[in-house]
């Protein structure tokens, strides 16, 4: 997917948080937004995600030629960020269940083990996932962004909580999404930063 | 859409009967109510149509104690964002839509069995309509609250402002319900409900449509 950013700003009351950022991230590119706690990387990453609003400029996706519509965006992207809560009264197998139910998707029990492997979550594991571990429920917030495959990863701090096997299952994800889709990441991490083809600072801006 | 809106329907629901955030609070609201109503009223006889207005006062209190649960948990939980990132807009406000539909209509037929059992001076002359009315404004009342549910979700002060945003929204819906649910009680003519029931279901039709057309606007930050 292609991501145009033109003169974005973003104001919280009348406190600026960043003004006249433009970008453009062509697909296949892994994308760094860089920058010191508390400067905007988390914000700029969920204007990019349609969840908040610029307070100026603007934001064009197109994927496969055609541009993509506002509304349908959610279908395009995966999310994930340590401030992302899941349903955590229902265990990992039931959220599964209720997000490839909600997104349409036709989806086994499976496919949802295949899912868990892939993030390193364990299979037996019948207990709601508010009794996970903190890099458990990271894991989790993995599989919720990457269970419709979609073209878009948006990754916030992706490598917080995780050990160095769940460092390295983020870092595979990373790479398979390269190759068929774009990948941003809000990151102040030297190893997610080395796996960036280009960043940009939200500081300067 | 309709397929989503029922998968965000079934999510709350399964999530309501695992934790039962708002069905045991409801249900205790609405059993001390009327045990404070029969002890207020011990001995004492009440017209029909007082009664009747008691009747609607209870179930417009107990809404108001449960129906902004739908989108005030998700704010509580966290889950908002999660939420923004499953299902379009319009799918999220008719699942919640849905789950406070069945919700309100659980409640108002426990609300209506027990007052039937407990008030002997409450004797319904016409079933029909006054089925017909309940319906109507559990509808009404579904609606009005899921908007205005989304709207306080996000505020610091959500438990106040439900039902001081509710109550003059509902208002109309409480008017034309009151009046109604009397003359199903009284006997009197279908002709002179009339009035009422399209008032009624208007109201549906308005609250309904406008909700739709805000809720992209209130959802998104």
């Amino acid at each position: 997917m292609r991501v145009v950013a033109e003169h974005v700003s973003k104001k919280f009351n009348r406190r600026p948080v960043f003004k006249d950022l433009s970008f453009t991230v062509e697909p296949g590119e892994v994308f760094g937004i860089t920058g010191r706690n508390g400067s905007g990387k988390s914000t700029l990453l969920r204007i990019v995600g349609g969840l908040l609003s610029p307070s100026g400029g603007s934001l064009r996706y197109s994927s496969g030629g055609s541009d993509v519509k506002p509304e349908l965006l959610h279908r395009q992207i995966g999310y994930v960020a340590p401030y992302l809560t899941l349903y955590e009264e229902f265990s990992a197998q039931e959220n599964i269940a209720l997000y490839a139910r909600i997104r349409g998707l036709a989806f086994t029990s499976r496919d949802a083990q295949a899912l868990l492997e892939r993030v390193g979550l364990p299979l037996d594991r019948k207990d709601p996932i508010r009794a996970f571990s903190s890099g458990m429920k990271q894991r989790m917030r993995l599989v919720f962004a990457i269970l419709h495959q979609p073209p878009l990863l948006l990754l916030d701090e992706p490598i917080s909580n995780l050990d160095a096997q769940g460092m390295s299952t983020v870092y595979g994800i990373v790479a398979d999404f390269r190759a068929r889709g774009t990948v941003i990441i809000a990151t102040n991490d030297a190893e997610d930063i080395a796996r960036c083809d280009r960043t940009i600072s939200v500081e300067a801006a | 859409m309709i397929r989503q809106a029922f998968a965000v329907f079934s999510k709350d629901l399964a999530s309501e009967l695992r934790t039962r955030y708002a069905i045991n609070a409801l249900l205790m609201f609405v059993i001390v109510t009327l045990a404070v109503i029969m002890f207020a009223l011990a001995g004492e006889s009440m017209s029909p149509g007082a009664l009747t207005g008691m009747l609607w006062v209870v179930m417009f209190f107990a809404s108001m104690s449960g129906l902004s649960r739908s989108f005030v948990a998700e704010e509580e939980r966290g889950t908002t964002m999660t939420l923004q990132l499953l299902a379009t807009p319009t799918a999220v406000y008719l699942g919640k839509l849905i789950f406070n539909l069945v919700l309100v209509i659980v409640l108002n037929l426990f609300i209506i069995a027990l007052f039937l059992l407990t008030m002997d001076q409450f004797v319904v002359n016409q079933f029909g309509l006054f089925w017909l009315v309940m319906l109507l404004g559990s509808l009404g009342i579904a609606s009005a609250t899921t908007i205005i549910a989304a709207i306080i979700a996000r505020a610091n002060t959500k438990g106040t402002l439900f039902p001081v945003l509710s109550f003059p929204v509902l208002l109309p819906l409480l008017m034309a319900g009151i009046n109604a649910t009397k003359i199903a009680v009284e006997d009197v003519r279908w002709d002179a409900v009339w009035p009422d029931l399209q008032l009624l279901g208007s109201y549906i039709v308005v609250i309904t449509t406008v909700s739709f057309l805000l809720f992209d606007f209130v959802w998104k930050d």
